[in-house]
């Protein structure tokens, strides 16, 4: 191998690991830098080691994927440079900044492989900061990793596929679930059920799910308009519309989120080009089919790079890796990157029927009070955003940031960020689009006092 | 009424802790933050407006759930994993 050659890859959820054993399997030796403590990405999170469940208790369908995915990467652990436990956060051209255990230090890298993975779009409604509040995505991560519902009677409200998969983990671990409430409307779903066919496997799970869950006598309900949480210091019901109904269930838990957004600060801190993607209703680093971004030598995979599952991760993560191989001169199977990449078109179809099924409420905008807590960091709230873009000129969300704070806060508009473009939108009567995306700024995650300085210094 | 509630892996290793100077136990291979919230109502208090808060994303992005320890070293809950003699607090006035 040549020794200039040194593929660093950042993420090691499905998208990280078969990048990883793609350039092992080509004799290359990356590192892997993984925020978590062990392999699998969000989705195939693993259990702590002191528990003892079964991978089909976690995984459910997806047990023989996750089994898959962990076993690549042990295979090849021998080959990589691992690192748990570790956050990158900071990105120049050919060098990473990191921080592992408290541990501060730099990586060079000849190639970087950016697989760092989604969370969940949010879409804040009152009281939402209350004690008893979840993402779907946590109230998943609280059952899976930690054997804990997030309460003992839960409300799961939003959209996306998430939404029912997660009630029905919740029912079938004896959480009781209160309601099931989503955005979409069941037409949108009948709809998109021709082109969901193009996976009918995915689209017979979330039948199987919403089956289970009606089994269960759960509650429910399509088309609704989330109104509030009720709850004085914690959550004690959730109150909802369904046409001109006002509905009400008791509960002491809230799981919410508007499927998934993609984490892509690092190719931000790296110049990568990015472009408006209207399916994900975000602007996303550009990338050609094979996953080269704009900047010669790194690459992207996964659903950091826009939203489109799991599977359709570890193809890309094969791809990312197979392109960078090719960059470097080293011979791969043509034929097998080309059927990766038809395999990659054919999800890409399927994730349009199912935008289809789970549309973005685009009404939300709309319907936010003046004093709907935007920013859960530092409590800026939506009158606050109107007021700038009204009557201080904020046209674009950098300006926006810098008048009223938002996006600045602990979580760098990881949460907040989408739902304060909507907001400056609809403010501004224009599209999303034309609002622009908060810049990422250094460092992408809070790092403690003197890490950054310290760096500086080594640097100069 | 604590926050989250167990619903399988019960039998793991005990841990004794303290949060707000009070003697707790929680399993080996929870984290700090399943720690706290099986015992309590919240993690700590918004830094703007006091109301409570108890994490949101569980996965390291929201960065909702800092809290401080006794002796005022601040961990991020969700994915630090809970020790032996950890002193824990929810908000810096239960510190003494």
């Amino acid at each position: 191998m040549n020794p200039a050659l040194r593929p660093v890859i950042v993420g090691a959820g499905p998208a990280g690991i078969r990048a990883a054993e793609t350039l092992v399997a080509h004799g290359l030796r990356p590192v892997v830098i993984d925020e978590g403590n062990q392999v699998g990405g969000q989705i195939y999170r693993q259990q702590p080691a002191s528990f003892g469940r079964a991978k089909a208790d976690l995984y459910g369908f997806e047990t023989d994927r996750a089994i898959a995915v962990h076993g690549a990467m042990e295979n090849v652990l021998g080959d990589v440079d691992y690192r748990p436990r570790t956050l990158v956060w900071n990105a120049e051209g050919g060098s990473l900044d990191l921080l592992q255990d408290g541990k501060a230090s730099t990586l060079a890298y000849s190639h970087l492989i950016i697989a760092t993975g989604a969370t969940d779009r949010v879409l804040p409604f009152p009281g939402w900061t209350l004690p008893g509040v979840y993402t779907l995505g946590g109230a998943q991560v609280a059952l899976k990793f930690q054997g804990c519902a997030i309460g003992s009677r839960v409300v799961f409200v939003g959209t996306g596929p998430l939404l029912y998969l997660v009630a029905y983990q919740y029912a079938k671990s004896g959480a009781e679930v209160a309601a099931v409430l989503d955005t979409a409307r069941l037409s949108g779903k009948i709809r998109a059920a021709p082109g969901m066919l193009r996976q009918p496997a995915l689209l017979a799970k979330g039948l199987y799910y919403l089956g289970r869950l009606r089994a269960h006598g759960v509650t429910v309900r399509s088309g609704v308009l989330p109104v509030r949480a009720l709850g004085d210091g914690r959550v004690s019901g959730f109150v909802w519309r369904e046409g001109a109904r006002e509905c009400a269930a008791s509960c002491d838990a809230i799981g919410f989120g508007y499927a998934l957004r993609s984490e892509t600060q690092l190719a931000d801190l790296l110049g990568c080009r990015f472009a408006f993607d209207s399916l994900n209703r975000a602007f996303l680093p550009e990338k050609d089919p094979a996953g080269r971004s704009s900047v010669a030598g790194i690459y992207l995979a996964g659903d950091g790079a826009g939203i489109m599952g799991a599977d359709a991760a570890e193809l890309a993560g094969m791809r990312a890796a197979m392109a960078l191989l090719q960059d470097v001169g080293v011979a791969t199977d043509a034929a097998r990157a080309a059927d990766i990449e038809r395999k990659l078109m054919k999800i890409a179809g399927f994730r349009r029927a199912l935008e289809g099924a789970f549309p973005f409420p685009d009404d939300w905008a709309a319907n936010a009070q003046d004093d709907l807590i935007i920013c859960r960091c530092e409590e800026i709230r939506v009158g606050a955003l109107r007021e700038a873009a009204r009557t201080l000129g904020a046209v674009e969300m950098n300006r926006l940031k810098a008048l009223t704070r938002i996006g600045m806060g602990r979580c760098q508009g990881r949460i907040c960020g989408p739902a304060a473009a909507e907001i400056l939108a609809q403010a501004r009567s224009v599209d999303v689009a034309a609002v622009g995306r908060l810049r990422s700024q250094p460092p992408v995650k809070p790092i403690p006092f003197g890490v950054a300085e310290a760096a500086r210094e080594a640097a100069e | 009424m604590p926050i989250l509630r167990r619903l399988a892996e019960r039998n793991r290793k005990p841990i004794q802790f303290t949060l707000d100077g009070r003697s707790c136990a929680a399993l080996e291979g929870d984290t700090v933050l399943t720690a706290m919230l099986t015992q309590a109502d919240r993690l700590r208090a918004s830094e703007f407006s006091g109301a409570p808060r108890a994490g949101f994303c569980l996965m390291g992005a929201c960065q909702d759930c800092w809290i401080t320890t006794e002796s005022g070293e601040r961990l991020r809950a969700c994915s630090t994993f809970i020790a032996e003699g950890m002193r824990l607090v929810t908000s810096q006035e239960k510190a003494a």
